[in-house]
C-alpha cells in the first residue's frame, strides 16, 4: 500500500549507518513477514527522482508520540548513507513526512520448527534479519547470527539481536571486532551437523559464497538480494537477475522487487 | 458549476479523460491495481509485445539521473501469445480502453503481431513502437529513417482494422518529417515522444553504469523537449497526437494540451507515484473547474503565440 508516514526517529547508529523509526499504518505491520521491503520517496522533487528500495528492519507498535493516545505502528529501516538519497535521508527528523510503498516483495520461509537457523549478515545486509530474527526466537527457534563487515563500523545493532536470546559471531576483515576473517570461514565451521537453514542477505560476493557454501553441505538456504529498482511493483523490469538455468538463448530473468528480493538459493546463477 | 467535460477521443477510441499510461512504465496493468483506480483514466497502454517472448538486456539495466532516469530493459516482454492468453483476461475487466503497444524485430514481425492483435475484443487500438532506443533490431531502426517508419506503418495498417497509433521518436534531426511520413502511410494518430537516448558514466569504475552502454532518457528532464516536438508536429500534421514526456502532474499534461496533443501518456511517474496516472487527471479537472473551463478540448492547442 501507498502511505505518508511521520518520522519518528533518525539516528546514526554507527558511522555512516542510520536507523529510522516512522509511523505506518497497522495494516502494514500486519500485512508484513521477515524480509519484505518498502519504497520510499525521501523528498518531494525530481531531484533525487525515484524511491529507495529499503528492507525492513523491525515493525511493532509502541506507545502513541504523534496520536492522542493509544499506541502507534511503526516501521523501521536501518540505511547506509551511500548517495545522494540516502544522505539527504540521513537529515530527516522526527516529524518529518516521507512518502512509503510497503510491504513490497516475497519474504522469508520460515522453514520448519526445530532446524537450527543460522542468519548470515554482511555490512547493511544485516537490516532484513533483524526482523527475522526476532519472528524466528519469537517462535522458540534456536537462532545463530553470523555478521561480517570490513571493520567494526559494519558491525551493526548486534546488541539488538542479542537481546532476543540470539547466539552472534561476528568477523571483520582487518579484525577490529571478533574474528579477522570472512564471515563465511565462521558459518562454514557450523554447517557440519544437519538440520540446518540458512537466510543471508548481504554484498554478492558474500551472497555466492553462502550459496556454493549451502549446496555443499546440502544445508537448504535464502538469499536477499538488492538491485537498482524504478517501480517496485515489477512494471519497471529494471531490477531483475538471472535465474539458475539462464542463458542467452534460455533467458529466465527473475524481478528482485516481485520474485523477491528473497529467493531460494538455488534459483538464482551465481556466476 | 458542472464538472469539466474531460473526455476525449483519439483516433476513435473514446477516452473518459485525456490520461493515458505509457508503453513500458504500467506491466500489464495488474501491477497497479492495488494502487490506483484502472478504470479512472482515459487509457491503458500495455508493454511492448512481440511475436515472441523477449528477454532483455543483461542487467544495470536502470539508473537515476538529474531529472530523469536511463533505461535500458531491451522490451522484456511475454510475448504475443502469452499476452492473449494470461494477460487480457485481467485487462477485460477493466472499463478502460486497452491500447497493446507492438514492436517487431523484422519488418514481417511488426505486420504478424498486428495481425494477431487485430481480431481480440479487449483491444481497442493499437500502438506501434518503431522508437526504442534500446535494441539493435527492430525499434528505432525504423523509427530514424521515413521511408522505412512509413513501410512499418503501412504494413501495419493492411494487418489491422483496429485504430493505429505511431509512436515516433526523439532522436531524429526532424520530427515533424517522421510525423509526416507515418500520418501518410496510414497512422491515425501519433504518440511523441518516446526517450532520448542518452547514457551514465560512473567515473569511479571508469564505465558506463549500464550493461546496454547507452540507454532511454525519461522523466521531467525531457518534458521541454518533448514539448516542443508535440507544438511543431501539430502545426504540420492533421492527426490526433498523444504527447508523452515527463509529465509529473496536471499541469505537465494541460501544458502538453495546449501544445496542441489531445491527449498524454504518463510513464516514468507511475514509478515514483504508482498511483500518478489517476492523480493527474484529477489534478487537470480541478485546473478546469478552478479556471471555469467547461471543457477539455476546448484546450487543445490552444496555445497563444
Amino acid at each position: 500500500m501507498q502511505f505518508k508516514s511521520y518520522v519518528m526517529s533518525n539516528a546514526e547508529v554507527s558511522p555512516g549507518y542510520f536507523r529510522m523509526r516512522f509511523t505506518v499504518p497497522a495494516a502494514v505491520v500486519e500485512g508484513s513477514v521477515p524480509g519484505h521491503f518498502l519504497m520510499l520517496r525521501v523528498v518531494d522533487a525530481i531531484d533525487p527522482l525515484l524511491r529507495r528500495p529499503f528492507g525492513i528492519f523491525d515493525v511493532g507498535t509502541c506507545s502513541a508520540v504523534f496520536a492522542e493516545s493509544g499506541r502507534t505502528s511503526y516501521g523501521e529501516i536501518l540505511y547506509k548513507t551511500v548517495g545522494k538519497g540516502t544522505r539527504l535521508l540521513s537529515t530527516l527528523h522526527q516529524g518529518d513526512v516521507v512518502d512509503l510503498l510497503a510491504p513490497l516483495g516475497r519474504g522469508f520461509d520460515l522453514g520448519a520448527a526445530g532446524e537450527e537457523k543460522l542468519l548470515v549478515g554482511g555490512g547493511i545486509g544485516l537490516a532484513p534479519l533483524y526482523y527475522l530474527a526476532k519472528e524466528l526466537t519469537a517462535k522458540g527457534e534456536k537462532v545463530r547470527l553470523f555478521a561480517g563487515g570490513r571493520n567494526r563500523d559494519d558491525i551493526l545493532c548486534i546488541t539488538e539481536f542479542e537481546r532476543l536470546g540470539v547466539e552472534t559471531y561476528v568477523s571483520t576483515d582487518d579484525g577490529t571486532l571478533g574474528e579477522q576473517g570472512l564471515v563465511t570461514e565462521v558459518l562454514e565451521r557450523h554447517l557440519q551437523s544437519s538440520g540446518k537453514r540458512i537466510f543471508a542477505c548481504g554484498p554478492t560476493p558474500m551472497l555466492r559464497a553462502v550459496a556454493v557454501m549451502a549446496k555443499m553441505h546440502r544445508v537448504p538456504c535464502q538469499v536477499s538480494m538488492e538491485a537498482y529498482m524504478a517501480c517496485g511493483v515489477g512494471a519497471c523490469l529494471g531490477c531483475v537477475l538471472p535465474g539458475a538455468n539462464h542463458s542467452p538463448e534460455t533467458p529466465d530473468y527473475r524481478c528482485v522487487c516481485k520474485d523477491g528480493p528473497v529467493f531460494d538459493s538455488e534459483e538464482l546463477q551465481w556466476s | 458549476m458542472q464538472r469539466p467535460d474531460m473526455s476525449v477521443e483519439v483516433a476513435g477510441i473514446k477516452m473518459r479523460n485525456p490520461v493515458m499510461t505509457a508503453s513500458g512504465t504500467f506491466g500489464y496493468g495488474a501491477e497497479f491495481a492495488e494502487y490506483m483506480e484502472l478504470d479512472s483514466i482515459g487509457a491503458l497502454v500495455t508493454k511492448g509485445l512481440s511475436l515472441k517472448p523477449k528477454a532483455g538486456n543483461p542487467t544495470p539495466r536502470i539508473v537515476e539521473t538529474p531529472g530523469g532516469m536511463l533505461n535500458a530493459i531491451g522490451l522484456q516482454n511475454v510475448g504475443i501469445d502469452a499476452f492473449i492468453t494470461e494477460k487480457l483476461p485481467y485487462l477485460a475487466g477493466v472499463s478502460t480502453p486497452v491500447i497493446a503497444n507492438l514492436y517487431g524485430n523484422t519488418l514481417e514481425e511488426y505486420g504478424e503481431v498486428a495481425s494477431r492483435l487485430d481480431g481480440l475484443p479487449g483491444v481497442a487500438g493499437i500502438e506501434v513502437n518503431i522508437s526504442c532506443p534500446n535494441v539493435k533490431q527492430g525499434g528505432i531502426v525504423f523509427g530514424t529513417d521515413p521511408g522505412c517508419a512509413a513501410e512499418v506503418v503501412s504494413l501495419v495498417r493492411r494487418n489491422t482494422t483496429k485504430p493505429l497509433i505511431v509512436k515516433l521518436s526523439p532522436n531524429v534531426t526532424d520530427v515533424v518529417e517522421m510525423a509526416k511520413s507515418c500520418a501518410d502511410a496510414g497512422a491515425d494518430a501519433l504518440s511523441l515522444i518516446n526517450t532520448l537516448t542518452g547514457m551514465a558514466i560512473d567515473l569511479d569504475r571508469r564505465r558506463p553504469v549500464l550493461a546496454n552502454i547507452t540507454g532511454g532518457l525519461s522523466g521531467p528532464a525531457i518534458k521541454p523537449v518533448a514539448l516542443r516536438m508535440v507544438w511543431q508536429t501539430a502545426r504540420a500534421v492533421k492527426l490526433p497526437l498523444i504527447g508523452i514526456g515527463g509529465i509529473m502532474n496536471g499541469r505537465d499534461a494541460l501544458e502538453f494540451i495546449l501544445a496542441g496533443a489531445t491527449a498524454v501518456q504518463v510513464g516514468t511517474a507511475s514509478f515514483l507515484d504508482p498511483g500518478a496516472a489517476q492523480r493527474i487527471a484529477q489534478e487537470m479537472e480541478l485546473y478546469l473547474a478552478e479556471h471555469g473551463i467547461a471543457d477539455v478540448k476546448s484546450l487543445i492547442g490552444a496555445l497563444e503565440i
